[in-house]
């Protein structure tokens, strides 16, 4: 069985404007053990189809299978078996590292005593011990992207949900991450699914891309076979091939709101 | 202990540990109900009030009330910070219960507005209050019910909006007609008809007679029973509708 599976998932916004087709019907498949690269200019409905899948936001249409549970009938177990690091982290900047991860911990229902050895272990595998006792302001941006994963981490979920982890960071944080995420799914055999604005990010860690535009999946295959298919040869740039499916380029949303 | 219970104290016990390291914040809603009473109770003393017992057992009740609306109502502020952090959603895909995510902040809320209330009513002593000791704790068991209603209330309109500057004007627009229309500062029995008739429609009234008549020790009036009953039915509508906030998306 797959790790993940939707069928026509969609979601559709009342706004004062009127209805707002965020996602219109999405078809994935995604594989245990498999990172897939999730794609597509901005506001495509990367992160509206996460929110769904980690039950967020109800669907207004379609179905989903994560982990084995059905998205609607079974939000709790989705919930157990699934981890969410959103596009904007979820620490308080007052609190410590360490206060976040064991809260963090006995949300996940962990007893008092297994929630700070979980914290440790995850600070340890994350390299975070250093910082235990730091309010989370006083982090660089690499080392709160780290906590915002372990904080994801927390409860060893099989499937993971990463949302624009690296958009911001310096190269060598971007290259500690992605080390991270290969180590997981090496390791735990976790299933990552990650939109990115960096076709250089998607190239080197994904195993397949999907690439998703007006709500829809317009184009999926291993990289090599989407610069051979739509951008003519496999020596092509992953960026052509991301031009001539959408007709646009994936700039980075850096002036963004935070995510709501 | 089943899971809503340990869920509500974890809940409970973060934002109340928050709460405890800013000290100054926990006063500050003294503030303003204490300029009352130091610079305008002493006005009242040889008013005729229309009430039974001293002008104090009159506008202590009112205070302690204002209190509660003013400090509960604007406690949504503190959501829509988290929101923006990303606190609230990183909270909703742990499978932690989401009425306990709104049980526990409410619980933190009504526990500070009580203290406050204490504080209050040992200055109102110093000023001259006299009141049966019943008559107190009642004041601060409504107080403690109107403050989770009003934070429950708050929290649900939080939950809908995006920015701090959509929800500072409502809640200003709510609060002070509220003030006025209950009845919290001087009593309604010194009103005309119409503006008597009107304050019935706001459920605030009954909390702030049944008070006054618990301060007086009139404990079987019908003005204690029906503040009750009215605390009762706004306080299941308003954990309803904050409740449903913490179950749907957030905007
Ligand atoms: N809560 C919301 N209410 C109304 N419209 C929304 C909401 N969230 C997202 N949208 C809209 O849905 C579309 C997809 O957004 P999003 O999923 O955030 O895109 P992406 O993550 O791919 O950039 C955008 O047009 C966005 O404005
Ligand atoms: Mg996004």
């Amino acid at each position: 069985m797959p790790a993940l599976s939707t069928s026509g998932l969609a979601r559709t916004f009342m706004t004062k404007n009127g209805p707002v087709e965020a996602v219109r019907g999405i078809d994935l498949t995604v594989e245990r053990g498999e990172i897939l690269g999730f794609l597509g200019p901005n506001g495509a409905g990367k992160t509206t189809t996460l929110r769904m899948l980690t039950t967020l936001l109800a669907p207004t249409g379609g179905s989903a299978t994560v982990a084995g549970r059905d998205l609607i009938r079974d939000p709790a177990g989705v919930r157990l078996a699934t981890g969410y690091v959103a596009q904007s982290g979820g620490v308080d900047p007052h609190l410590s590292v360490h206060e976040e991860l064991v809260t963090q911990g006995r949300l996940y229902r962990l007893t008092k005593h297994r929630a700070r050895e979980r914290a440790e272990e995850l600070a340890d595998a994350l390299g975070l011990t250093g910082l235990l006792a730091r309010r989370t302001a006083t982090l660089s941006g690499g080392q709160r992207r780290r906590l915002d994963l372990a904080m994801g981490l927390t409860h060893r979920p099989q499937v993971l949900f990463l949302d624009e982890p690296t958009t911001g960071l310096d190269p060598g944080s971007r290259a500690d991450l992605w080390e991270l995420v290969r180590t997981l799914r090496d390791t735990e055999g976790t299933t990552v699914l990650l939109t990115t604005h960096y076709l250089d990010e998607a190239d080197a860690l994904a195993d397949r891309l999907v690439i998703v535009d007006r709500g829809v999946v317009a184009a999926e295959g291993t990289p090599d076979a989407l610069k051979r298919t739509h951008a003519g040869s496999p020596g092509a740039s992953l960026q052509d091939a991301f031009l001539a499916v959408t007709g646009r380029t994936p700039a980075p949303r850096d002036t963004a709101p935070l995510a709501v | 202990m089943s899971p809503l219970l340990t869920d509500t104290a974890l809940v409970f016990g973060r934002y109340a540990r928050q709460t405890l390291r800013s000290r100054l914040q926990m006063l500050f809603g003294v503030l303003m109900p204490l300029l009352y009473l130091v610079f305008f109770g002493p006005l009242l003393t040889r008013l005729p009030l229309a009430a039974p017992g001293s002008s104090w057992q009159v506008l202590v009740p009112g205070l302690l009330l204002q209190l509660a609306l003013f400090g509960a109502s604007f406690c949504g502020f503190g959501i829509i910070v988290e929101k923006q952090y990303g606190v609230v959603e990183r909270m909703r895909v742990t499978p932690v219960s989401r009425l306990a995510l709104l049980l526990g902040r409410v619980l933190r809320d009504a526990l500070l507005f009580v203290f406050q209330a204490v504080l209050l009513v040992l200055a109102a002593l110093v000023m001259g209050l006299r009141a049966p000791l019943g008559g107190i704790l009642a004041g601060f068991a409504f107080v403690a019910v109107l403050a989770a209603a009003l934070a429950s209330l708050s929290y649900a309109l939080a939950m809908r909006v995006r920015l701090p500057q959509e929800f500072g004007p409502v809640i200003n627009a709510v609060t002070m007609p509220s003030m006025l229309l209950s009845g919290l500062m001087l009593p309604m029995a010194l009103a005309p008809g119409w503006l008597d008739a009107l304050s019935h429609v706001m459920p605030l009234r009954y909390l702030v007679d049944a008070v006054r008549a618990a301060f007086t020790g009139d404990y079987g009036s019908p003005a204690v029973l029906r503040g009750a009953l009215v605390a009762a039915g706004f306080t299941a509508l308003a954990m309803a509708l904050g409740a449903r906030a913490f179950r749907r998306a957030a905007a």
